[in-house]
């Protein structure tokens, strides 16, 4: 109470503050960027870390398990085909008598391989393609946007099948066969940025400065699109891995002695009741893999965009 | 006054918004603005006048209608020679932290002004210049390299006037640069750029929606209600003598600081919204909301005239 009757002791009880006009502007602190928040929002979701963590750990198991692994994933033992996992085959042999262990981490190579060139693709693709199609609207808009429904709609198996016409079942034809439809979503994403982004005032400007529209879309609104771009890229990964697994599967993508998950549950789908273990293995790693692909795309998805969740 | 340095004629720019529906934002415009010379253009939110000033620098292209700059009709130049004009006129937008690229640091946003037009023969010449811009507008050149997040609402309306400012230009429209910043930066911003202006000649088209400031900055002020221009005066006539009912209600709405006459003011509140640019009333546009409004102004649009000398407006009984 005191404090608030000293003021009236002086003459004027409500003379005015001096203004400091350099204090106005004056930063107080050093804002947190978007990507800052990002990164936030993104650490502090327990399941989507969970799937980053598991990713790191898929790759580096991948990458390094083959090399220590004292079997490699093509060496025939047919003294010692079918045996179940025990401390020296961790996950056991298959009906040549080839390593499981070896054989899913080579595995995981090639579906990490094939999903993240199959992305990167889409990635390219998508962004020009989009870029072009969102930025410039009208006519163009409608022609590009038309030729990417159409192709849309085409079964992609029906590619697939037609591209084996031309080119032998391999890796390289299952990235093509993905690589021809799988941008389109992709581009759609980038499309529906470059609308929103287009009429933003620093699009606007830079075309006052005298930018072309090349610069424009990427230098200006593709950055700042990157948000939804690396979601899609991400949730792109596994549909990816996916399909080579399906594609091996049926016996249209690579073929044996090299190992991708496809071919081996397919193998291992034969014998499923006898020896569970050939179908266990790859058929866990799959899942896996596309899980920790999925929550930790999920969880970009609501750190870009915390609105979107409900 | 001396002979126009930006003409508009007749400039329309029409939205297809859906199906055979079509938003006239702008609907036949006409203006001049003498070099030197700061034209104001007001009326409430949503009557077009982003648009406007948007279509002018040919942002958007126009629906029809002419834009010269000391004579040269800007909507019939191909890419190449606009690209030329663009260093003849600029904008400043509105909206500080939506007009910079939040990814480019102050260096590449200033920067990109000059590597367009080929102005930085190398990168050392480049630094130097946007430093340069960067002390004229009153920031710290050392800041060049941070990026748009680290300023503040009225820094970052600098960096956009330096941005401006970079490919010397003659002719700014300055789209409610001040509307969206803190009172006690506003004032800050409109001397800058009267300061800029008589340093450097500019011939400013000034865009905001309330009549205060642009008193203040203009020579002729501009009302614009749902895509057409209602009232064009001198600024003083145009305070002293308003002449459109809708000038009228804008005026009365501006504070007074005299308490006295604050309280016998007659305010004329509009009753309604702002009709839809998409179906506009027929007859006069204001009629809808007009306190003195006739069966005749539903019928008959009244002609832009001019009422006073060089005062013109258009409504039927001014
Ligand atoms: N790109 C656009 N597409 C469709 N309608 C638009 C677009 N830009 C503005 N408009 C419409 O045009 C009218 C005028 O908008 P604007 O020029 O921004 O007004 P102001 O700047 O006076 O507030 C509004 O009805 C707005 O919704
Ligand atoms: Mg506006």
């Amino acid at each position: 109470m005191a404090d608030l009757e000293t003021p009236r002791a002086t003459a004027d009880p409500f003379a005015p503050l001096q203004r400091d006009p350099s204090g106005a502007e004056r930063i107080q602190r050093r804002s947190r960027t978007a990507w800052q928040d990002v990164r936030y929002r993104l650490t502090t979701n327990k399941l989507a870390m969970t799937g980053f963590w598991l990713l790191i750990l898929l790759v580096l198991m991948a990458f390094f398990a083959p090399l220590v692994w004292p079997f490699d994933h093509y060496t025939n033992d047919l003294q010692l085909n079918n045996q179940p996992p025990d401390s020296t085959h961790w996950f056991g042999t298959d009906d040549l008598g080839r390593d499981l262990f070896a054989r899913t981490w080579k595995g995981a190579q090639i579906s990490l391989f094939v999903g993240v060139a199959a992305a990167l693709i889409d990635l390219v693709i998508g962004i020009v393609y989009g870029g072009i199609m969102g930025y410039y609207g009208g006519k163009v808009d409608e022609v590009m946007n038309r030729f990417a429904e159409i192709l849309y709609s085409i079964p992609y198996l029906l590619v697939v099948i037609l591209l084996l016409v031309f080119m032998e079942p391999s890796l390289t034809t299952i990235i093509v066969a993905m690589s021809i439809t799988g941008w389109i979503n992709m581009a759609w994403i980038v499309r529906g940025q470059m609308m929103q982004l287009k009429n933003q005032e620093f699009a606007l400007a830079s075309k006052a400065l005298g930018a072309s529209s090349m610069r424009i879309i990427f230098r200006h609104l593709v950055p700042n699109a990157m948000g939804p771009i690396l979601v899609t890229l991400t949730l792109s990964v596994p549909s990816a891995i996916f399909t080579e697994a399906f594609l091996s599967f049926l016996g249209l993508g690579v073929q044996s002695p090299v190992a991708s998950w496809g071919t081996m549950i397919n193998d291992g789908v034969q014998s499923m009741s006898i020896y569970p273990w050939r179908l266990f293995f790859p058929a866990l790693f799959l899942s896996l893999t596309i899980f920790a692909f999925n929550v930790f795309g999920d969880g970009l998805r609501d750190a870009f965009d915390p609105k979107l969740k409900k | 006054m001396s002979e126009a340095f930006v003409e508009i004629q007749g400039l329309r720019k029409y939205f297809n918004v859906g199906k055979n529906r079509v938003l006239k934002a702008v609907n036949d415009i006409s203006f001049t603005i003498a070099k030197g010379e700061t034209l104001g253009l007001v009326g409430e939110s949503g009557c077009g006048k982003s648009t406007a000033g948007r279509t002018i620098t040919r942002l958007y292209e126009p629906t029809s209608g002419r834009v010269s700059l000391s004579g040269v009709d800007v909507t019939k130049l191909s890419k190449s020679q606009l690209k030329a004009y663009r260093r003849r006129m600029q904008m400043i937008f509105q909206d500080p932290y939506a007009s910079l690229n939040p990814r480019m640091t102050i260096l590449d946003i200033i920067g990109e002004a000059l590597d367009i037009h080929g102005l930085a023969p190398s990168r050392a010449h480049r630094k130097r210049r946007v430093e340069e811009l960067l002390e004229l507008v009153g920031l710290n050149a050392e800041h060049a390299s941070r990026y748009p997040h680290e300023f503040s609402g009225g820094q970052r309306q600098r960096i956009g006037i330096t941005r401006a400012l970079a490919v010397e230009p003659e002719f700014i429209v300055c789209d409610e640069p001040i509307s969206a910043l803190d009172v006690s930066i506003q004032a800050q911003i409109i001397n800058l750029l009267i300061d800029l202006q008589k340093r450097m000649g500019f011939t400013y088209l000034f865009i905001a929606h309330d009549l205060s400031m642009v008193k203040y900055m203009s020579d002729r002020v501009a009302v614009m209600y749902l895509g057409k221009i209602v009232e064009l005066a001198r600024s003083e006539d145009l305070y002293d003598r308003p002449h459109h009912p809708y000038t009228k209600a804008l005026l009365s709405a501006i504070p007074v600081p005299d308490p006295d006459l604050e309280e016998r003011k007659e305010r004329i509140v509009l009753s309604g919204d702002l009709p839809s640019p998409v179906n506009p009333p027929s007859g006069c546009p204001f009629r809808t909301r007009c306190p003195i409004a006739t069966g005749r102004c539903a019928e008959e649009e009244p002609a832009f005239r001019e009422v006073r000398p060089g005062q013109w407006a258009s409504c039927h009984y001014a």
